[in-house]
């Protein structure tokens, strides 16, 4: 007993060490999967008062930008409405009641990162839970995986445990879309079989099957895709449909529906 | 009570300001790292791995990389006494000098800084990508990283000078 002791004293530094770098890889390995950082993050209202005192400062610079791209997508929404209220709208009108979008200004933003991150200013108070959908005015962004009482943390589609359900929409061949690591603007296509063809230009949509997002959003459009001989299944190059490196406001996606529709999936697998 | 406030300054100035510059992509200056490198010459070795520990940590929280700049600078700590022993053998020091430029001149804190932020971005670049699949754009990022880290820190720690010299006077 003495002797031991008399070990851990000698070699106190190297065993803290040890002890300390286990726990920090003990972390490591645990914020590497979708599912573990929807459990294992940390969000919470001070780191993001600090984060917000820089971003109202660079928010201001930015004001002008912001405008301009308020007033493009307000010219957008003000187009479908004319087109919706043109044709018999009770059919879309229903199919888009299940979700509401909360709007919300992003207080930081990286790109550069293997794992990216967004922080946003709505949080709990504002009705924001974990796993809901986020998109930009051009398309999807990411998925909220950890609230405070007023900031919320999303995966952005730039990290690597990002996958989004997508759907081509040509042929509505069901496929799934990842961060290709290297190129803040570009996306992997994958999970494509054999047999479909693609064509640079191919818009690839959300599927809907995942509850996060309507269906129908755009995610990217194809750059290049190549064709291997010796795989099933194949992938292609895709441009992001949202600029991620000018993300300054977004929306919340909240389903009305989404306990329900997990509920009855539940229930059915059973 | 120094260092207290050189630590809050060196974290905001990470999370302000520096997280938001790139250079190609992916090499962000971690300048924080200074914050560790000039805890003083005598301090108690496993008091230096806590505060590490706990630097690296309050970094992870705001960059959502739970535990991966714990571990790096966990690690860049358990190498910092043998550094010093191996560059500096015969360094006297009195009671709470730090290794600073004033105290290793230009070129050794150079060498000092380089060899530990070195080791320091090894981690970080392997640990974020988890894997050695890219092996060499990996060692590419770790030794352009490394340069840029070592040049804000050398930037900052001129403009911490004045400061320090001060604080020496009293």
């Amino acid at each position: 007993m003495r002797n031991l002791i008399i070990f851990i004293k000698r070699n106190q530094f190297f065993l803290l060490f040890l002890i300390l770098e286990g726990i920090s890889l003990f972390f490591v390995i645990h914020s590497y999967s979708y599912q573990r950082s929807v459990s294992f993050n940390a969000v919470n209202d001070f780191t993001g008062n600090i984060l917000k005192t820089s971003g109202n400062i660079s928010d201001y610079f930015l004001l002008s930008k912001i405008n301009q791209q308020l007033l493009k997508e307000n010219s957008k929404l003000h187009n479908q409405l004319s087109e919706k209220f043109g044709v018999n709208d009770t059919l879309s009108n229903k199919q888009d009641s299940n979700y509401t979008y909360i709007p919300a200004m992003v207080i930081r933003n990286t790109t550069n990162r293997h794992n990216n991150f967004i922080l946003l200013n709505k949080g709990l108070k504002q009705g924001i839970s974990k796993e809901m959908g986020v998109i930009s005015d051009n398309g999807v962004a990411g998925i909220v995986i950890g609230v405070s009482e007023n900031y919320s943390l999303v995966m952005s589609l730039l990290n690597s445990n990002a996958k989004i359900s997508g759907r081509i929409k040509k042929n509505n061949q069901l496929v799934n879309v990842i961060w290709d690591e290297n190129s803040p603007a570009l996306g992997k296509v994958v999970d494509i079989p054999a047999h479909i063809n693609l064509q640079p230009g191919d818009t690839v949509i959300t599927s809907g099957n995942s509850f996060l997002f309507p269906a129908g959003m755009n995610i990217g459009t194809i750059v290049s895709y190549n064709k291997s001989e010796n795989r099933g299944l194949n992938h292609a190059i895709l441009k992001f449909s949202t600029d991620f490196n000018s993300l300054y406001f977004v929306y919340i996606i909240k389903n009305k529906m989404k306990k329900e529709e997990e509920k009855l999936l539940e229930e059915n697998e059973k | 009570m120094k260092n207290i406030i050189r630590f809050i300054l060196l974290i905001l100035l990470q999370v302000w300001v520096l997280d938001k510059v790139s250079f190609d992509g992916f090499i962000i200056p971690y300048v924080y790292v200074l914050f560790v490198l000039l805890l003083p010459l005598n301090i108690n070795k496993s008091l230096l791995l806590l505060i590490a520990f706990g630097t690296g940590l309050t970094i992870d929280f705001f960059e959502n990389t739970l535990g991966l700049h714990a571990a790096a600078l966990v690690l860049l700590a358990f190498f910092r006494p043998g550094i010093i022993h191996l560059f500096f053998p015969r360094l006297e020091f009195v009671s709470g000098e730090e290794p600073g430029i004033i105290k290793l001149g230009l070129g050794g804190f150079l060498k000092y800084s380089f060899s530990l932020v070195f080791i320091f971005q090894l981690v970080i670049v392997f640990l974020e990508t988890f894997s050695f699949r890219h092996f060499l754009t990996s060692l590419w990022y770790v030794v352009l990283g490394t340069l840029v880290t070592v040049v804000f820190i050398v930037v900052t720690d001129l403009i911490f000078l004045p400061s320090k010299n001060k604080i020496r006077k009293r």
